[in-house]
């Protein structure tokens, strides 16, 4: 059976990562599954100086998912590089770093650093809602989107994916931009932007008022655009939005995603990704099926 | 060498104690053995709908029965659901999470407001020296007769039905209580009164903090405490509760 699965000319050993921010780079969670067994650590998003984040509460439950206003609080590329790349050094797994800024200069800054890293693939997160520059505000429009990811492109010396927001009208043509911007995958989808109000205290349930929505309840909505994106470009996509369950991973594969990437699912069971890969295996017993790559973009329209 | 567990644990017993509050003994596999005072476990759901863990504090270890006893109240969806669960059914655990209280062998002034009253219960079990031992309540009382197996108890009520009529800082002041050092959990603004109290005396002050968790083991960021220097693991002065805490030392954070 293979399981292995390339991303812009990375062979991972199976399609089975983490989802940004929701992993940090792999340490806490190593004490719950075998990081050797996973296709890819992806981190926390790390920018060219350490970032306080939000206020608190930056965490909600919600009915099937939850929302996050944590704002990209990470410790900087100085100490991600000493400390993080290095640990994840040690498993035999494909290291994706996760690579934010509140401009293009911060961006091109983070990825020329990691030039000489032994980093796989980049991953540029366009799409976060939780602050105020930066992040979404590169996200939304094409122009943009075309723009960061040449600009990102200038300076890296690892393949590039672009993590695409759903906060958007058209998924297409976000992801049409970030090809022609010369992208060499996408990630898709970052959380849908939401709110929660207490209705006993009357007020906000994250400190930031506004929190990006994940988990299962979103599910269904990154399936619909994983299946547009891969309709409207080339690149590999790695599909990621509320995969709970290795069938939740079959169905974004067969939506076309060449990969996916778990998230808010460990926080629920820090093994997640394991069973899930497991899952994954199971089915393709029971379909006689021998390559998982047969999976990607295999829905059938009729 | 990992020192947290996800596990399927057994309730052996879950009652109500007092309106809303519940007492829940669970039997764990490694779980307890590994637990100490102040730390807690994070409980989770079986509705899916409800997808993270509740942290819930640790408020007995019996090492040897390997279990645990946790003292919630129900606050919400997820701790109702607890609140319903019986006897032989199982649920599943995380833990033990956090740092926990250091046991020194020090005349302590052990403090718990409201819910924070539980976890206080296995470090006045567990630490050395002499215990006084303050607790402030809404109106029912609840754990105080464990707490009087271990120290002189002093107690607070908002309605004036026990003890001192007030807040637990109330009851403090009234005693006159003094000692090395003051540990406590409770909501934020006891925690910040006996923060001014310890520094007025030169006491020192360790407070066990709250704050809405993601993961539980220091992954997600959610739930981090300002700090006044800038902390090793985050580069930042935020402190992750779930992980650098929930205890801290009073001086040390703003909360």
């Amino acid at each position: 059976m293979n399981l292995a699965v390339n991303i812009a000319g990375v062979t991972l050993k199976n399609p089975v990562m983490t989802a940004s921010g929701t992993f940090g780079s792999g340490e806490e969670f190593s004490e719950f599954v075998d990081l050797n067994r996973l296709g890819a650590v992806v981190t926390k998003g790390v920018a060219n100086i350490p970032w306080e984040g939000n206020p608190v509460p930056r965490v909600a439950e919600v009915y099937g998912g939850m929302l996050n206003a944590v704002g990209l609080q990470n410790p900087g590329i100085d100490l991600f590089m000493k400390r993080d790349i290095p640990f994840l050094k040690k498993y035999d797994t494909k290291i994706i770093v996760n690579v934010c800024g509140k401009s293009a200069k911060d961006y091109c800054e983070v990825v020329e650093r990691l030039a000489d890293e032994p980093v796989d693939l980049l991953e540029i997160n366009i799409s976060c809602p939780n602050v105020k520059e930066g992040g979404i505000a590169f996200g939304q429009e094409a122009k943009s989107v075309e723009f960061i990811t040449k600009e990102v492109k200038r300076y890296a010396a690892q393949p590039v994916i672009m993590k695409l927001s759903p906060n958007v009208t058209d998924i297409a043509e976000m992801a049409k931009a970030a090809e022609a911007g010369g992208a060499d995958a996408l990630s898709l989808i970052n959380t849908l932007t939401g709110m929660k109000i207490d209705i006993q205290r009357r007020k906000f349930a994250l400190a930031n008022k506004t929190g990006g929505l994940s988990g299962p309840a979103i599910h269904p909505v990154a399936v619909r655009m994983v299946y547009q994106a891969a309709l409207a470009v080339k690149l590999p996509i790695i599909g990621m939005g509320g995969i709970l369950t290795a069938e939740d991973a079959i169905e974004m594969m067969l939506a076309g995603a060449s990969a996916v990437s778990v998230g808010t699912a460990n926080f629920r069971n820090p093994a997640a990704t394991a069973e899930i890969l497991e899952g994954i295996r199971s089915y393709m017993e029971e379909q006689g099926i021998s390559d998982v790559k047969e999976l990607v973009g295999a829905v059938e329209d009729k | 060498m990992s020192e947290k567990r996800r596990e399927k644990a057994v309730i052996l017993q879950n009652e109500e104690i007092c309106p809303g509050i519940f007492d829940m003994r669970i039997r764990t596999g490694e779980i307890a053995g590994l637990a100490k005072a102040g730390q807690f476990a994070a409980l989770y759901c079986k509705d899916g709908s409800r997808l993270l863990p509740r942290p819930i504090s640790i408020c007995e270890i019996n090492k040897e029965e390997r279990s645990l006893r946790f003292v919630f109240r129900v606050a919400g969806k997820g701790t109702k659901e607890f609140s319903r669960m019986k006897a032989g059914m199982q649920i599943d655990v995380t833990g033990p999470l956090g740092n926990g209280f250091s046991d020194r062998k020090l005349d302590a002034l052990i403090v718990g407001g409201g819910i924070g009253i539980p976890p206080m219960l296995e470090l006045s079990k567990q630490l050395g020296g002499k215990k006084q031992i303050a607790l402030g309540y809404r109106d029912a009382l609840f754990l105080y007769e464990d707490f009087k197996k271990y120290g002189d108890v002093y107690i607070a009520t908002e309605d004036g039905s026990s003890g001192t009529k007030g807040n637990v800082l109330d009851a403090i002041r009234e005693n006159g209580l003094t000692a090395d050092v003051i540990y406590a959990c409770g909501p934020a603004p006891m925690l910040r009164a006996l923060k001014a109290y310890a520094a007025e005396h030169k006491m020192e002050c360790y407070v066990s903090l709250e704050e809405r968790m993601a993961c539980g083991i220091g992954a997600c960021l959610g739930c981090v405490c300002k700090s006044k220097e800038a902390d090793a693991h985050t580069n930042v002065k935020n402190k992750r509760i779930c992980k650098e805490g929930p205890v801290f030392a009073a001086k040390e954070v703003e909360f």
